[in-house]
């Protein structure tokens, strides 16, 4: 583990590479394969030491909705760090990386919203004035992998290293200069990618969970919201605040 | 080459509230009525997985699909204006049903003062009150002769209300009482009531209670689910065309609906419409459909649009004021209000329903003084338990970060803990705001989309921060620990959230030269050609627009019926 990830106070052990590809799945018997994930594992940190990975835990696979439809792992882990600084973990509960928005996000993306596929798209593509929404002709999975490119761009010019790599208060300032649009970006704003990855983290921690996020329905518990339920005729009409365990779209199922 | 069909006595564009009810009315009375939508059929069984937020709110699955089709927008005559690639301000229905399967139900009449107000303004405050740039008209109607059709309305619906002493006289009591007025809505009513007001429960088309209409469809009542706006009731406890007046018109046999069938324009012969054009959105196949008399009631903007692209009517010139297709598009004003903060209060938030709402009527229309002020009419001051969905819902005090840990503790803090008293103005229209064709970008099928010049006006500034005011005075008489108040109108900004009360563009009036329909929406230009919706609107109220949109269906499906006998102009 590198100094930078041993200091920085959001990469505990959970998020370390090691437990990463643990996680992931990319070993066979507890052997990295080579490859592809070889030189993911030696070139992309040269700071890091390859460990060997130890084997996959039973909980890793528990749920199969958390792989990969649309992400390579390394795109997957930063987009884990970002939305991670977006809704981080506190003291009401988890952030936004382990309530899967990574994950919500990859299937977003791998699908019709990726695609834009309800936007109008026709004809040209005119610079707007402020009151004019967004015209741009990036697609929203394009879109996402060009902020996640710029978002190391910048980390790299600005603080010599890659995103997932910085302290967190150094994430911070670079995504702030996304938000701001003052971050270089080829096509659109920054802030556009910014937006996208807010909209899409918030999505993440408080869709039904059956989108891939808001694991265990822990992003509602956190705030007391019930999910979704057929009736609510004689809590509305309490004084007093009523706590309901959070229940899925899937309790509808069968009915 | 578009296939030809035989044709029918009426056929209607746009199977929502306007198409529905006219659809009921004249089947009932006999008359075979084939009814056009672009979108999807639909029953309330298809809501069964409708509890969900992202889908149905944040991934619009009732609306109107952009990628076929949208509209343009610019702020001013001389900016390009530009489409609208995704929604944000305003969302228009799709489907049988329309907009009136995704509404919250709030379900007004509007004031005795509407109908009548370039009149009784400049009775009270002389010819000189309002800038001449701002087009008011009188609707060559009066509220005496709409309650009929009012009362029609909201029978067949069942609204839930109460009677409101400054309101237009009401021949019968709401059909249904009340919603609940739940804990939350009594913070409102108290500290409203101490400040000398007299706050009433908001009008409903969610039904506080069962309900059989005289139709004989038999409704359940609202459970506050809290999932109306942007969803359908799996309930059929909101009101929507496709639990009243669709199934009515279908149980007759004589209506025909076809649904993915797109209208494309109106064909015409002289001054008469002889039927319409639409294409299969599925398979793409196109069709011609003639018919003696064409009702156009789709949404606001296609009404204009299609009437626009056939060439029907006299197309609205900024320049000279003259001719009325586009003219006069209004819109509403909703940037007053004031956030109230409570530290020691959780209310059950996540419970509520479309028209779960309390209001005062002090600042509605004219019923307060505006010798002094800057403005004309007014605004519903005004507070729901809508039910706060969780992606939608992260209210934080102003100065919050927009992301980060402090938002994020911030919005779990206060995730129950805040209420907003809200304004919802009226929008009076303006010469430059307008409707018509754009001359560069079309939909999916090469027609050109409508273009909107439209942006707020001096007096909507003015109204706002007015009416701002009396939102913040409301949150601090109900003790509230953090008010925020917003007080500026911003430009209009078609990614911006605010409501889809849109109207105008094919407004009613008694002047041919000022008016495009007459007071049973008949065309003056085209007498077999009614247009039906919130486009004849010569301005907007503060009220949500559908109750009076429903009032004039009915009336127009009297027309339609009367026109049928013995043609001609029927004013």
């Amino acid at each position: 583990m590198s100094e930078k990830e041993k200091n920085s106070p959001i990469l505990d052990k959970r998020s370390s590479r090691r437990t990463f590809i643990k996680n992931s799945g990319l070993t066979v018997g507890g052997v990295v394969l080579g490859g592809a994930l070889g030189s993911l594992l030696v070139n992309k940190d040269k700071t890091a030491t390859p460990e060997a990975p130890a084997h996959t835990e039973t909980g890793a696979a528990a749920n199969p909705n958390v792989a990969l439809m649309f992400f390579t792992p390394d795109e997957y882990r930063m987009t884990q760090t970002a939305v991670e600084r977006i809704y981080p973990a506190d003291d009401n509960g988890p952030g936004a990386k382990d309530l899967n928005a990574a994950i919500y996000i990859d299937h977003q993306l791998a699908g019709q919203y990726g695609l834009n596929s309800k936007d109008y798209r026709l004809g040209n593509f005119y610079a707007p004035e402020p009151t004019q929404g967004a015209q741009t002709k990036i697609l929203n999975k394009d879109l996402f992998l060009l902020g996640l490119k710029e978002l190391n761009n910048y980390s790299k010019q600005n603080f010599e290293a890659n995103f997932v790599e910085l302290e967190a208060a150094d994430q911070d300032t670079a995504l702030a200069a996304f938000s701001e649009g003052k971050a270089q970006f080829a096509g659109t704003s920054s802030s556009e990618f910014f937006n996208l990855l807010r909209k899409l983290t918030i999505e993440g921690v408080y869709a039904d969970p059956l989108y891939g996020g808001n694991k265990d329905m822990q992003g509602w518990a956190m705030r007391k919201y019930p999910g979704s339920r057929m009736s609510y005729v004689k809590e509305i009409q309490s004084e007093t605040f009523v706590k309901l365990d959070p229940q899925g779209l899937n309790s509808h199922m069968g009915h | 080459m578009a296939t030809k069909l035989p044709k029918v006595p009426v056929v209607v564009v746009g199977m929502g509230w306007a198409g529905g009810i006219i659809s009921a009315e004249l089947t009932k009375a006999g008359i075979p009525v084939v009814g056009i939508e672009r979108g999807k059929e639909r029953k309330t069984e298809d809501y069964l997985m409708g509890h969900d937020e992202l889908r149905f709110q944040h991934r619009t699955e009732l609306m109107q699909d952009l990628s076929k089709e949208t509209i343009t927008h610019r702020n001013t005559l001389n900016m390009r204006a530009l489409p609208m690639r995704n929604y944000g301000t305003f969302i228009v229905g799709d489907g049988l049903g329309g907009a009136g399967s995704h509404w919250n139900g709030q379900t007004y009449r509007f004031l005795p003062y509407d109908f009548e107000i370039k009149t009784l303004t400049e009775q009270k405050y002389g010819p000189n009150k309002i800038a001449p740039e701002y087009t008011i008209q009188d609707w060559g109607i009066t509220y005496d002769e709409m309650e009929p059709y009012y009362d029609t309305f909201e029978k067949m619906a069942g609204i839930s209300g109460e009677t409101v002493e400054l309101y237009g006289k009401r021949a019968n009591p709401y059909p249904t009482g009340p919603m609940l007025k739940t804990p939350v809505l009594e913070v409102f009513e108290k500290a409203t009531t101490s400040l000398g007001y007299k706050p009433y429960m908001v009008p409903s088309a969610n039904l506080s209670e069962a309900y059989t209409n005289p139709d004989g469809i038999s409704r359940a009542a609202c459970q506050y689910c809290a999932y109306c706006e942007n969803f359908g009731c799996e309930y059929g406890a909101k009101a929507d065309p496709v639990v009243t007046v669709i199934p009515v018109a279908k149980e007759t046999g004589k209506l025909e609906t076809r649904t993915h069938s797109n209208v494309l324009r109106l064909t015409k012969d002289g001054n008469r419409a002889t039927g319409v054009i639409y294409v299969n959105t599925i398979t793409g196949e196109e069709f011609e459909q003639p018919a003696d008399v064409v009702v156009v009631a789709s949404y606001v903007f296609n009404n204009a649009r299609l009437l626009l692209n056939s060439g029907i009517g006299t197309p609205y010139n900024p320049e000279t004021g003259k001719g009325t297709i586009g003219k006069n598009y209004a819109y509403q004003v909703s940037s007053g209000f004031t956030t109230a903060f409570f530290k020691d209060r959780e209310f059950n938030l996540y419970a509520g329903a479309g028209a779960l709402g309390i209001e005062i009527p002090e600042f509605t229309g004219d019923n307060f003084d505006h010798s002094d002020l800057n403005f004309i009419h007014g605004s519903g001051i005004r507070m729901f338990q809508y039910g706060a969905r969780p992606i939608a819902n992260n209210v934080v005090p102003s100065g919050t970060p927009s992301w980060g840990a402090e938002f994020k503790s911030e919005s779990i803090r206060w995730a129950n803990s805040f209420l907003k008293i809200a304004s919802q103005g009226s929008s009076m229209p303006h010469k430059n705001n307008y409707l018509d064709l754009d001359p560069e970008f079309k939909d999916a099928y090469g027609m050109p989309l409508l273009r909107m010049t439209y942006d707020y006006t001096d007096q909507d500034r003015e109204l706002v921060k007015y009416m701002a005011g009396v939102t913040s005075k409301i949150a601090e008489e109900m003790g509230a620990d953090i008010i925020d108040t917003v007080s500026e109108q911003a430009p209009f900004n078609v990614n911006k959230d605010t409501n889809t009360h849109n109207t105008g563009g094919v407004i009613m009036g008694a002047d041919p030269a000022t008016s495009a329909v007459n007071s049973y929406l008949q065309m003056w230009e085209a007498e077999n050609v009614f247009v039906v919706g919130a486009s004849a609107f010569p301005h907007n109220s503060n009220f949500n627009p559908t109750g009076t949109l429903g009032a004039l269906s009915y009336r127009a499906a009297e027309g339609i019926q009367t026109y049928l006998k013995q043609g001609g102009l029927l004013v």
